[in-house]
């Protein structure tokens, strides 16, 4: 007896249905077993003093949510800085001139050494030293220099991840538009450099994540923003509820990128034809 | 293991137990009655009693970051109350505890903590203090030369450039008082505060008037307290411990014993600089 395609068809959706509901089943269980857990814990009333004081959400929501604007500010700013200034320095070292060796010396020592020093030192030396130089055009707002210390960090590594990305592209694209008659400047712009973003955006989106929550160490040099607002409020009135506000706060905006990230992903792999088999 | 190691661990328990027979004597049980007899105190570790300061430990609270060698205000407090419970220096141990962890819930790792902490009634819902041993009023701190080195009033600092330390009360009563136009820089601890000062990132800053007179007397080069003022309720300064903890009224005793014979007066006037001569702002 042959199967018909709408048979086929109708038993594959069967077993997804399936699928959905064990999973959706399992998932129920073992969530309900963890809260369960946590709520009869011996701890859980002062817990829920401590971090989940519904009184303390409520009071400290709107001023955090007011700091948290300065974050924003800062994470938008200083990711457009990282993408073009660590594409710079990726494009920079991909050039093979001699000519400009101290160029592209410069680019892997400042890419080396920002990789290698704590982000805190960073933003102490940037923070503190800046302005002790007493440069008058320089800025002195802690705002400003501790961005430009994020940037500087994070433009390093997303250096890497652009240089990664265009040394994946094969040889044969760049060969094929130079054969065209492309100028080398023209093949990288139009051919290389456009595959290549498209490859890395993932890592991309993911190291800007990570940078949406390291904007709070700039608070270490003065500005108040919503990780140390947080934490003013907490130390002032011995309760930690502040943390998960601010926790919440950040989820609002991380999980969303967090799934445009796997989205990608699978749109790459599917891009790629490989989905069907996995 | 040497020999007088052996001896000394076989030792050990038998006291120990010798110990309990005669607290559980007739006889004895008059001392034990009292509940803050040392043996009958609850202790983080028997025996000795463990005290909590942040580490680097400043002056004039402590002195070289040896909070051990009771040197420096807090030090001489904290030997002071440990020796009208009981102990001997000896037996006073001390342990790091960093002032945000001060007040996690559950038990501590400490008897108490000495860590210049003000007392608020929404602190004292997550842990004890005992009374206060140190009354600190705010202070105003500028280097020479600034445009409010020579201001008279609170008014005059409002388009100021304020720095604080985060976790201190200086925050509230810059906030509550002078009502600045500029948002308040926060800092970590008094280092960077001092040196957004130096840097200046900041052009006043607001400490307690004791860190002011230390700071003013070499951290900051050209520095000068340029006046103190109270935030409202003022600002008292007394030991953390568990909340609920058996040890609190224990530390009170030994506190209020210390204040009537006098040598918590003299251990303020040996340490702590009198604030009579700077000008109080309103």
């Amino acid at each position: 007896m042959t199967t018909t395609r709408a048979q086929r068809q109708q038993a594959r959706r069967r077993q997804a249905r399936r699928s959905v509901a064990i999973s959706a089943a399992s998932t129920a269980i073992v969530v309900a077993g963890i809260a369960t857990a946590i709520v009869l814990s011996p701890g859980w009333r002062t817990i829920r003093e401590f971090f989940f004081s519904w009184h303390y959400f409520k009071q400290v929501l709107p001023s955090l949510i007011d700091a948290f604007w300065l974050d924003v500010r800062l994470f938008l700013i200083v990711e457009a800085i990282v993408l073009a200034l660590g594409l710079a320095i990726a494009l920079v070292r991909t050039l093979r001139s001699p000519v400009l060796f101290p160029l592209r010396l410069a680019c892997t020592l400042f890419v080396d050494v920002m990789r290698g020093v704590p982000l805190l030192i960073l933003l102490y030396l940037i923070g503190f030293g800046v302005p002790l130089l007493g440069f008058k055009f320089l800025p002195t707002n802690e705002a400003i220099l501790g961005g430009a210390a994020l940037a500087m960090c994070y433009s390093a590594y997303v250096s890497e991840v652009f240089r990664a990305g265009i040394e994946s592209i094969h040889p044969s694209q760049g060969a094929a538009a130079l054969a065209l008659g492309l100028t080398r400047g023209q093949a990288l712009r139009d051919v290389v450099v456009p595959q290549a973003v498209r490859r890395v955006a993932p890592p991309l989106l993911n190291d800007f994540i990570s940078l949406t929550k390291d904007v709070a160490l700039v608070s270490i040099l003065g500005p108040q923003e919503m990780v140390r607002v947080a934490q003013i409020f907490a130390d002032y009135h011995f309760n930690y509820t502040p943390f998960v506000a601010a926790a919440a706060i950040y989820l609002v905006v991380t999980l969303p990128l967090i799934r445009i990230v796997d989205l990608q992903r699978r749109r790459a792999l599917r891009r790629q034809s490989t989905l069907a088999f996995m | 293991m040497t020999l007088r190691r052996l001896l000394a661990a076989v030792a050990a328990p038998l006291l120990g137990s010798a110990a309990l027979i005669l607290a559980t004597l007739p006889g004895a049980s008059a001392a034990a009655a009292t509940s803050c007899a040392k043996a009958s105190l609850t202790l983080v570790h028997p025996g000795q009693l463990t005290v909590a300061t942040d580490a680097p430990a400043y002056p004039p609270y402590f002195e070289n970051n040896k909070p051990a060698n009771g040197q420096g205000f807090e030090s001489a407090v904290a030997y002071a109350v440990a020796g009208q419970l009981g102990f001997s220096s000896s037996q006073v141990k001390w342990t790091v505890e960093p002032f945000n962890n001060s007040y996690t819930p559950g038990p501590k790792p400490f008897d108490f903590d000495i860590n210049e902490i003000s007392i608020t009634a929404a602190r004292a819902k997550a842990v004890d203090f005992s009374t206060p041993y140190f009354n600190n009023p705010q202070a105003l701190v500028t280097v020479k030369g600034s445009k409010f080195a020579h201001v008279t009033s609170l008014a005059a600092l409002r388009g100021a450039v304020i720095g604080v330390q985060e976790g201190t009360t200086s925050l509230t009563a810059v906030n509550s008082e002078i009502k600045p136009t500029k948002q308040v820089q926060v800092f970590n601890n008094s280092n960077d505060v001092v040196n957004a000062l130096r840097a200046g990132i900041v052009q006043v800053i607001v400490v307690d008037l004791a860190t002011g007179f230390y700071l003013t007397s070499g951290e900051i080069p050209h520095g000068i307290v340029v006046g103190q003022f109270n935030a409202p309720g003022g600002d008292n300064w007394g030991l953390l411990l568990t909340k609920d903890s058996k040890l609190t009224a224990c530390v009170d005793q030994a506190m209020a014993k210390i204040r009537s014979n006098g040598t918590l007066a003299s251990i303020t006037k040996r340490w702590m600089q009198s604030g009579a001569g700077v000008p109080v702002l309103k």
